[in-house]
């Protein structure tokens, strides 16, 4: 048993003059603070990667300059699924005995650190460099094929794709730290600047400064205090030529091996927090774990489904797509706002009393999955 | 047919090839020296003939860079190739998914790539 017994959380959008070490650390003590712990009570560190500062060792850079000594620390990379794939280490790290209390921490400077051609060139490596990459491939490319196979086997319409950016930037509204607040509709969607097909500016995530950290502890030692009872991956594939499926993924081995090493099921599920870095990611995402049909998400969506007074409220934050993307740190923030949910901070946003929550979070091109099943102290 | 001595697009030459176990007879596209489903070395490498059916795609209006922007928009999709693998290529303006598509091969940047259209 884990329990994430602190959680911290930057405003995204821009953060002019603020560094990765920077982002982190503002994150870091948020967290510790929330805790209520203390630096020499950390004794294991996981951190993700930075595009704007490549390191061979960002988890000891990072010790080093926020004044910690743990006893185990190092760093992942797993794209998107780099930060729940931490929380579902830091979970077996102390569940193992290895360490009382890691620290999960990651930030970046993506949006003012770097150019947005180096920021999209940078994003795009995770296509094949001889046999993809030289095609003038991009992500929202890469997410473009999936989204056009996906639609014509389905039968979702763009208007589909575009419930979902309306709702998370409705949730975002509500979020003083959103990198994007202003209200839009699924006309203002449809109408937004063509990215590669069928997705369209605003069917995409930003580029967001920020940073995102929790503290995953042995025992239940803060006030709000969330227990992680389940978590799984699944790995199917690394470049968008080799999927095995372009409608099949591997989220929902990855969603129902955490629902059974948690022994819940999906109609215990009342908050759900699910990786967006695309409208289609999210809609994809969605029906294959099965929290809609296939080909209803949008729909659902339209209809309050996923509404803070929904039957499943989704990502109430904002998620990617509104709340805003710093990298690693940016599906943080979906846990982040599922611990306030599940221990009723979330304010103005508060979702009901959810007690479970299912996260889930996809890395490359759907083709890196991990999921996690927290639950509501009891 | 030994793949040490034969180029594809990927090195400047117009051509598309693929490889095959000589033990499992898997075939594939991504080049290596052994079979990913078998782990055999006896691999072999062909070129393919250069038909196939389209199976996704996507019309990129946001170049990754400057060099590519005055090709945009351009068409990429994934063609399932007849002898059994799939592979991402440039598709001409038109094309959709599940046509017969046939190989030629442009210049796109500093590259050739493979692009498909309609016989
Ligand atoms: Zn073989």
């Amino acid at each position: 048993m884990s329990w994430v017994t602190g959680v911290g959380l930057t405003r995204f959008g821009k953060h002019p003059g603020r560094g990765t070490l920077d982002l982190m650390s503002e994150a870091a003590t948020s967290a510790l603070a929330d805790a209520g712990l203390e630096r020499r009570d950390i004794d294991g560190l996981l951190t993700g990667y930075s595009t704007t500062l490549p390191h061979l060792m960002l988890s000891t850079l990072f010790a080093e300059h926020f004044g910690l000594s743990p006893r185990y620390a190092h760093a992942i990379q797993l794209g998107g699924a780099t930060g729940f794939t931490m929380a579902m280490l830091a979970h077996h790290i102390v569940e193992a005995g290895l360490a009382s209390h890691v620290l999960v921490v990651a930030g970046e400077n993506r949006l003012t650190g770097q150019s947005r051609d180096s920021a999209v060139q940078t994003l795009a490596q995770v296509g094949h460099p001889a046999y993809e990459v030289p095609l003038g491939a991009t992500i929202p490319a890469y997410y473009g094929l999936v989204a056009s196979r996906y639609m014509h086997e389905h039968g979702i319409t763009e208007e589909d794709f575009a419930a979902l950016a309306v709702l998370m930037r409705t949730h975002a509204t509500r979020h003083p730290g959103a990198q994007f607040r202003d209200p839009i509709s699924e006309v203002d969607v449809l109408a937004s600047k063509p990215v590669s097909s069928p997705l369209k500016l605003l069917d995409c995530c930003p580029v967001s400064d920020g940073g995102a950290a929790f503290v995953v502890s042995r025992e239940c030692v803060s006030a709000h205090s969330v227990r992680i009872l389940g978590t799984a991956q699944a790995h199917t594939h690394q470049h968008v030529s080799a999927a095995p499926s372009l409608t099949r993924f591997g989220a929902a081995a990855s969603a129902s091996d955490a629902m059974r090493a948690a022994g819940v099921t999906l109609r215990d599920v009342d908050y759900a927090g699910i990786y967006d870095s695309f409208t289609i990611t999210l809609a994809i995402l969605l029906e294959e774990i099965g929290l809609a049909p296939r080909g209803q998400a949008g729909k659902l969506a339209r209809a309050g489904h996923f509404s803070a007074d929904g039957s499943v409220p989704l990502n109430a934050h904002g998620g990617l797509l509104s709340y805003g993307h710093c990298g690693v740190g940016g599906a943080m923030a979906h846990l982040v706002e599922a611990h306030l949910q599940l221990t009723d901070r979330g304010g103005e946003r508060q979702c009901g009393a959810p007690r479970l929550a299912l996260l889930h979070g996809d890395g490359g091109v759907l083709s890196s999955h991990v999921s996690l099943v927290m639950e509501r102290a009891r | 047919m030994s793949g040490d001595a034969m180029s594809d697009w990927t090195e400047g030459t117009e051509a598309i090839l693929y490889q095959r176990c000589g033990t499992c007879s898997r075939v594939w596209y991504f080049r290596r020296d052994f079979c990913p489903h078998c782990g055999d070395t006896k691999v072999v490498s062909y070129r393919a003939a250069g038909s196939g059916t389209v199976h996704a795609m996507t019309r990129v209006a946001r170049a990754p860079s400057e060099a590519l922007r005055a090709h945009a928009p351009y068409v990429i999709g994934l063609v399932d190739v007849d002898e059994g693998f799939r592979m991402m290529a440039h598709l001409d303006d038109g094309v959709r998914i599940g046509d017969r598509v046939r190989a030629r091969f442009e210049t796109f940047g500093d590259a050739i790539v493979p692009v498909f259209g309609t016989d």
